[in-house]
């Protein structure tokens, strides 16, 4: 099949809420205010935004649990409104958190009554379980009740569970969410496999690292509209900062940072106190290098580290979250 | 083929899920034997003895499978919300109804218990002499009575799917339905325009056919009647199903915030 695996546009979704018993009153949220992209076959698409911005209402359209208010939007080129079954076959759904486990059953249980949701047959179920239980690294512990598990085991067995029907398209909604950094380095680990299978992946994180490291691209979603949509790389570039300087400054001299304001091509100042440093962080205009002009006012200063790095994806997102 | 597996499978894990609490499986325990000794004692006290009391044993046995079933199934469904499993189980490919099968009947299984603790209760705690005339017939109207049972609790529970408080209106019809259903009470002693609502739930039928097999009756047209409205409740399950899941997707209930 040609064209993108995931394609929306102008898709919308406005919650109502009622309140009152005789007099009621009721209040429209729109979540998500007519969002368009694609995502193309074997992609990982990132989708960032902080908490209520329409991330997981974007998700659950897409997944066919939430019906859109207006708009559209195909997954595998099934409609999902008027095909929703065609779009569960193929897709899987894997959330952060606690919840979407039965805790009295063994996580073999688990995974068993979802492979037969999904009408994996008995043969195949088998097989396909004893190997996700290895790719997410739960052999041994399967017949343990999930009530015992730990959040990085539960999370480990939502993405086994979330794989059962080998989904062409994997929806992760914050899969990293509260879980240490061992487990999200292996999550990540995962999820990188899978795209290297040929799985298509949409996956919303709070963690930049974790978007940087693995998306192909990323979607800045902020009070339900994409205020951004580019490749990692160019949406650091799309920060209107230049390079950032970093220094630890053992007793900085009164005036400096004024003086340091005043030359032309430092955009902002800001002096930060960490044990017995205060660090000077100085950020400068694109394409402009600031370092000399810096460490010449503090000629005659003790200073240790000096750093001088290029702006983060969490420079790029603070800056376009806020000016949304 | 599938679909058997499935709710074979399903009501397999639902009731290994539902018997692992020390606390239900004492509540189960004891809960069809305080019906059973209310109902034996006021039966007692009415001069009732012989078949009425046989009778009254296999009524009150019903009213422990449907207490069972319709309390909770209507807050199944509120529980699968709050574990965040409800939108995975919309989320399947599976038609919603046949997924609520397993999990009533894993219920009305439990239920079935009670049935027999309270022939044992009446048999040795009250001194009944419970003899079925027919064994065989009996069994099978027990299992068919289950079944019918566990069909009309799916369509209770299917309302908690787009209603998030619909899992109170389990509790508000279980006690009409012991009497609708002439557990107890026989219906021709309920007031005439009730008769056409007790013909229209299973488990009047049901029970029926347990009383004419453990009287030596022939309990077959009570049990086909039965099997028949259990299989028009699941024809309307499926229907309302579909009508309650789309609602549901449109209105945002499936998940608990």
């Amino acid at each position: 099949m040609g064209g993108p695996v995931i394609q929306v546009d102008g898709l919308a979704r406005t919650f109502r809420t009622g309140r009152g018993l005789f007099r009621r009153s009721s209040r429209e949220i729109e979540a998500v205010k007519g969002v368009s992209f694609a995502v193309e076959r074997g992609e990982l698409f990132g989708l960032l935004g902080p908490n209520g911005a329409g991330k997981t209402t974007t998700i659950k359209m897409l997944i066919t649990l939430l019906l859109p208010t207006s708009g559209q939007a195909r997954v595998l080129g099934h409609d999902v409104v008027k095909q929703a079954r065609d779009v569960r076959r193929k897709v899987g759904y894997v959330f952060g958190g606690d919840r979407g486990l039965y805790e009295r059953l063994s996580g073999l249980d688990n995974l068993r009554y979802f492979a037969e949701l999904y009408g994996v047959s008995p043969r195949e179920s088998k097989q396909r379980v004893g190997e996700l239980l290895e790719l997410v690294g739960l052999t041994g512990r399967e017949k343990e009740r999930v009530e015992g598990y730990s959040r990085g085991m539960r999370q480990r067995l939502h993405i086994a569970r979330g794989l059962l029907h080998r989904p062409e398209v994997l929806f992760l909604d914050e899969p990293s969410i509260g879980i240490d950094p061992v487990g999200a380095r292996e999550l990540r680990a995962t999820v990188k496999h899978l795209v290297d299978a040929g799985t298509t992946v949409l996956l919303t994180t709070h963690y930049m690292f974790e978007a940087d490291e693995l998306c192909d691209r990323i979607a800045v979603i902020a009070r339900g509209r994409i205020v951004a949509l580019d490749t990692p790389a160019e949406l650091k570039k799309q920060v209107t900062t230049g390079s950032v300087l970093e220094v630890d400054v053992f007793g900085l001299p009164d005036g400096l940072v004024d003086r340091v304001r005043a030359e032309p091509n430092v955009q902002s100042v800001v002096v930060d106190v960490r044990g017995q440093a205060q660090v000077l962080t100085v950020h400068a205009q694109p394409g402009t290098d600031v370092t000399q002009a810096v460490m010449g006012h503090l000629e005659g200063s003790r200073y240790g580290r000096v750093v001088t790095r290029e702006p983060t994806l969490e420079d790029a997102y603070i800056e376009l979250v806020n000016a949304a | 083929m599938k679909a058997v597996r499935l709710v074979a499978v399903a009501w397999w894990l639902q009731l290994k899920m539902r018997s692992r609490s020390a606390f239900d499986g004492l509540l189960s325990l004891l809960y069809p034997m305080f019906f059973a000794t209310t109902i034996f004692m006021m039966f007692r006290h009415g001069g009732a003895a012989g078949p009425a009391l046989l009778s009254a044993a296999v009524g009150s046995s019903a009213m422990g499978i449907w207490s069972a079933v319709s309390t909770t199934a209507a807050f199944a469904l509120q529980t699968e919300r709050r574990q965040g499993t409800l939108e995975l189980l919309v989320l399947s490919p599976q038609p919603f109804a046949l997924l609520l099968v397993p999990l009533t009947l894993s219920m009305a299984t439990i239920g079935a218990y009670s049935m027999a603790a309270t022939l044992l209760w009446g048999r040795f705690a009250f001194g009944i002499d419970i003899a079925i005339a027919d064994p065989v017939a009996f069994v099978l109207s027990v299992i068919v009575t289950v079944f019918a049972i566990a069909m009309l609790g799916m369509l209770i529970a299917i309302s908690s799917i787009r209603y998030r408080s619909a899992w109170a209106l389990g509790a508000a019809l279980e006690m009409p339905v012991w009497l609708i259903c002439g557990f107890l009470v026989a219906i021709s002693d309920l007031p005439s325009w009730v008769r056409p609502l007790s013909a229209v739930l299973a488990p009047t039928w049901g029970v029926a056919a347990m009383r004419a097999a453990a009287t030596g009756r022939s309990p077959w047209a009570d049990l086909a009647y039965c099997l028949l409205t259990a299989a028009g409740y699941g024809v309307v399950a499926v229907l309302v199903s579909r009508v309650m899941v789309h609602s549901a997707r449109a209105r945002a209930t499936l998940a608990l915030t």
